[in-house]
């Protein structure tokens, strides 16, 4: 596809958590729970603050559309700020001097007095109702010529359990967030970019690692689309396909506006109509328990309401989204009927009652009264207009789902939404602050050296640089443990294990520096290191791993296990000569259960064997 | 450069437009287009356009027939307030419409009368103000209120209710009322804790109160009789506790369902009444250990002394001739305890003994800020120190428990 003539236009935005000893505005450890251990809940409700004209925040009116009542989980690690109980303690100093490094990575300028603001956010997922969010540094540079037009410093929000339950362990967490200008113009450069991004953040030592500590927002347009910000793109390798199924998406969106009017489609005259009474009997699961069904009539949308517009997401899946505004499960529409339980008699009864041509799209919704029916049904007119209006690809903020498709989630915001927060003093940032910042080397460059000065295969070293086990690796290097043995350990050995199910992750750091030391210094064989970490995984202390797998056998007793062995197969010894060393090496292996170097085992076999051939044997 | 100026500023090597906020600590202060407000040096900004004043909005407010009438009178508490996100600035409504806007379930409670008395910081409250409000209710009751709802800083919110309770008597209810979590923010606990004020103020209650969030939840109000409340935390939406007497009631919410106990005075049980003289020459004086004699010297020629004492209302021995001296010169000498919940009993130990033949009265399980503003009440009403001294220890508005029938 050519980006270029369609005008794909992208910028990303990151938000990456840091790993700081404390939470942006509290005390509380940035530790994540697991939600059995809350210690407690409560639940609030949210209203959206007037702004100057008396207007709502157009995403927080989004919000409003529902009476939403929010219950937060608390545990022995949250406080009172994270219950919205107490003012903040004042900006964390340890997250703005990473955000400072970051910037300065970027060649950024920082701000001189940086305020902190309070950013309008009613969805629940913070107990204020706003992010407290500052603005650290401007204008830095990328690979590809673009720019990186902010730093901010904000609080993370809280994780949302499911509805409206709320995680405050997460609350508070410091979080980065980088703005790219919109400067980028193919799927690929996109996901690069992020990539790159994701590579500065993570050689500062200073980013949390793992499934969820970073995320990203794409923002997409296309000439004649719209900007569109996809929110929550969590693996790097489905940016790419994010960005491709959007343009597919704004594409196809605009191709139904144009067969619509060609058509003459219009909303002007759709009217919601009660048709409870004509699936009385009716199969559908769903319709059998409603308290309410309604109905409109779409005028000239037949086929295109089922229109595919990226992969499963159809402009009913939009519309759908839009209904459910409104608290309801979703909506049924005639392209896609009979289904779902709803026969092909229905169908034609529904379309006769609503006077539907053949041209037309009847759409269904189910409510547990008038009011959630029509608030739905009027949600899906709103949406079906945009889709013949000038402007078909609304503004909006949406989330990602699997494999990179798409749904709505609100409007993007309006620029109307933050004001300062008074109960944080500002923090200057002076020169001498400035300059004391010390920029840390890259990771691909780090990797670079770690190939040429321990002779790692690149590839390998840029994993190992990559990996969140670093500092464990230089740590072992430091401790004069052999580079590529370490190395070893964590990207081969530590991946198979934890292929097989292994608990890996519950290896300390201490317990691999100790299996480590046991090879270097001859107590251990290389050979026992899988048996090891598995046993240590398995809640094994690692002196008793090393007693019960690793047990210290001299040469002596080397020796003798191998004459014995040796004599037990005196017939094949004689017969075979050195070509025995291979089938033995492996009885006298399982014999000591790898505790022994293999190549100590293979020197003393080819000797006894040598003895035993030549009869010499003493 | 005036606040709200357009003004542009250069710095990262770019020119950025945004709107001149104020200065502070040598910076300019500007807010970006983006929203975010930035402090910069003030030569990197040059001055581009005046700010343009939004107009002031102007809106009916439709009185609803057949719902009561109320009165909002506001001393600086905020119920409302509103954001202009253009300069990020903060205010505090007072006016019916404003309120109404802001909080629109208030509408379908009640008509109000907005009658705003003083717009203070309520640690700056003085009882002169106490006076005036006290003033102000009375007119507005005299004038049909079915019920007053004050707003109030919340740090001497429970002064003020019990300075109230002394000076009125009241067929309705009085409701104090303010907010813990500042009214800007969507999370604040105003709006729930003015429609369940508003809620009481129209129900079958007779008497002051304080009406604020029960719990940390959004779903009870509690109904604190005036002279029995505290401020227990210093943040906590459920902030204000009754002492020594559970609350009087409640309002759940969203239904607005109030309940009130039978100890509840009920609507209509008082004929209005304003007795409005203070004496403010009184004072509180918490003891602690090591305190020095000298310290009452500071208290010659005041009219009254309330003493917040130890357990049972104790001082140190080594006060006691100063509080004799001070009780022969004419000082009514109240003892309350620092323990909060209890009766003071001087009547145990010596130095209890001790300080009765000095002169000092049991001030019973009465709140010590509570004996303060009676003291200063009493004080103002009854010249004679015999009677004002009697009168401390009688019940007058709920203030003093008869019996200890509640524990902790």
């Amino acid at each position: 596809m050519d980006y270029k003539t369609l005008g794909l236009v992208a910028g990303i935005e990151i938000h990456q958590q840091l790993d700081t000893k404390e939470k942006l505005f509290c005390y509380c450890p940035t530790k994540l729970r697991e939600v059995e251990e809350h210690s407690g809940e409560f639940f609030r409700y949210l209203r959206a603050t007037e702004s100057e004209m008396g207007e709502i925040d157009r995403a927080a009116k989004e919000e409003m559309k529902r009476d939403r009542k929010f219950l937060y989980y608390t545990y022995d690690t949250t406080c009172l700020v994270e219950n919205d109980e107490e003012p903040p303690a004042p900006l964390n100093n340890e997250a703005l001097s990473v955000c400072l490094t970051i910037g300065k990575m970027f060649g950024m300028t920082p701000i001189p007095q940086v305020h902190v603001m309070r950013k309008l956010v009613i969805d629940g997922s913070n107990t204020s109702g706003f992010q407290r969010t500052a603005l650290v540094a401007v204008r830095g540079a990328l690979p590809n010529g673009g720019e990186i037009e902010t730093i901010c410093l904000e609080e993370e929000a809280a994780q949302r359990v499911k509805d409206d339950h709320f995680s405050l362990d997460r609350l508070g967490i410091p979080l980065i967030e980088i703005t790219t200008s919109p400067c980028m113009h193919t799927p690929e450069e996109v996901q690069k970019m992020a990539e790159y991004i994701g590579m500065v953040l993570r050689s500062t030592g200073k980013v949390k690692r793992g499934i969820g500590t970073i995320r990203q927002d794409v923002n997409i347009s296309i000439a004649s689309g719209a900007r569109v910000e996809i929110k929550g793109v969590q693996e790097l390798d489905l940016i790419a396909e994010v960005v491709k199924r959007e343009v597919q998406r704004q594409q196809t969106l605009l191709a139904i506006r144009d067969e619509l009017r060609t058509r003459n489609a219009s909303v002007s005259h759709a009217t919601s109509q009660d048709v409870t009474g004509l699936f009385r009997d009716t199969k559908s699961t769903v319709l059998k328990k409603a308290k309410r069904i309604s109905a409109i009539t779409l005028k000239g949308f037949a086929g295109l309401v089922g229109r595919e517009l990226q992969p499963g997401r159809r402009l009913g899946s939009e519309m759908s989204d839009y209904a459910k505004k409104c608290g309801v499960g979703g909506i049924f529409h005639t392209d896609e009927l009979p289904a779902y339980g709803v026969t092909a008699e229905e169908v034609t009864m529904l379309r006769c009652h609503m006077h539907a041509e053949e041209q037309d799209c009847v759409i269904l919704v189910s409510g547990s009264n008038e009011k959630q029916a029509s608030c739905a049904l009027n949600q899906v007119i709103l949406r079906a207009g945009m889709a013949l209006s000038d402007n078909p690809v609304p503004e909006e903020t949406r989330k990602m789902l699997e494999e990179g498709s798409s749904a709505y989630m609100r409007p993007l915001p309006g620029a109307a939404r933050m004001y300062p927060e008074t109960d944080v003093l500002p923090v200057v940032i002076g020169d001498e602050r400035w300059k004391a910042v010390v920029v840390p080397e890259l990771l691909t460059h780090k990797a670079g050296r770690y190939a040429k000065d321990y002779a790692i295969d690149l590839n390998y070293a840029l994993q190992l640089a990559a990996s969140d086990k670093l500092p464990l690796f230089e740590r072992a290097v430091g401790e004069k443990i052999k580079p590529k043995l370490a190395a070893f350990t964590l990207l081969s050995t530590a991946t198979e294990l934890r292929r097989e199910g292994v608990e890996v992750r519950a290896v300390s750091d201490e317990s691999y520096l100790a299996i480590w030391h046991a090879v270097e210094d001859g107590r251990a064989a290389k050979e026992a290191i899988p048996d090891l970490l598995r046993s240590i995984a398995g809640g094994n202390p690692v002196e008793a791993a090393l007693a019960e797998l690793a047990p210290v056998i001299s040469r002596a007793e080397l020796e003798n296990v191998v004459r014995a062995i040796i004599a037990s197969r005196s017939d094949f010894v004689r017969e075979k000569g050195r070509a025995a060393l291979g089938p033995l090496m492996g009885l006298v292996m399982e014999e000591v259960r790898g505790s022994v170097d293999g190549k100590l085992v293979s020197e003393i076999l080819r000797k006894e064997i040598d003895a035993a051939v030549t009869g010499k044997n003493g | 450069m005036k606040s709200g100026d357009l003004v542009s500023c250069e710095y990262g090597g770019k020119t950025h437009k945004g709107i001149f906020i104020t200065s502070r600590d040598g910076m300019a202060v500007i807010k970006l287009s983006s929203g975010y407000n930035i402090g910069v040096h003030p030569a990197s900004c040059t001055f581009i356009e005046p700010s343009v004043p939004t107009p002031p909005r102007t809106r009916e407010v439709n009185k609803t027939a057949g719902l009561p009438d109320l009165s909002i009178i506001s001393t600086g508490g905020t119920i409302a307030s509103r954001i202009d996100y253009r300069t990020g600035s903060v205010s505090s409504q007072f006016d019916a419409s404003d309120i109404l806007t802001a909080i629109p379930e208030l509408a379908q409670i009640a008509n109000y009368r907005t009658l705003p008395l003083a717009a203070i910081l309520s640690e700056n409250m003085t009882p002169a103000i106490w006076q005036e409000l006290a003033r102000a209710i009375y007119t507005e009751i005299k004038n049909g209120a079915k019920g007053i709802m004050v707003t109030h800083g919340t740090d001497t919110m429970a002064y003020s209710a019990a300075a109230i309770s002394f000076m009125l008597d009241t067929p309705v209810p009085i409701i104090f009322v303010g907010s813990q979590r500042s009214a800007d923010r969507p999370s604040s606990d105003n709006a729930m804790n003015a429609v369940c004020a508003a809620a009481a103020a129209t129900s079958d209650l007779g008497e002051v109160a304080v009406v604020m969030h029960a719990t940390t939840n959004d779903d009870t109000c509690a109904v604190h009789r005036g002279t029995r409340v505290r401020k227990m935390h210093t943040s906590r939406r459920d902030a204000f506790q009754s002492v020594g007497l559970p609350a009087i009631g409640s309002v759940a919410y969203p239904s607005r369902t109030v309940t009130l106990t039978p100890d509840a005075v009920r609507r209509g049980t008082h004929k209005p009444a304003l007795h409005d003289t203070l004496e403010p020459h009184c004072a509180l004086l918490q003891f602690y250990p090591g305190m020095s004699p000298d310290i009452l010297r500071a208290y010659d020629g005041y009219r009254g002394l309330v003493l917040s004492g130890t357990g049972l209302g104790h001082v140190s021995t080594l006060l006691i001739p100063a509080i004799e001296k001070l009780v022969e010169s004419g000082t009514v000498a109240v003892m309350t305890s620092q323990c909060m919940h209890g009766r003071v009993c001087d009547r145990v130990y010596d130095t209890g003994r001790d300080l009765l033949n000095a002169g000092v009265i049991e001030g019973g399980d009465m709140l010590p800020e509570v004996a303060l503003v009676k003291l200063m009440w009493v004080l103002g009403n009854e010249k004679d120190t015999t009677r004002a001294a009697a009168m401390m220890q009688t019940d007058l508005k709920g203030e003093l428990n008869r019996r200890s029938a509640h524990g902790l």
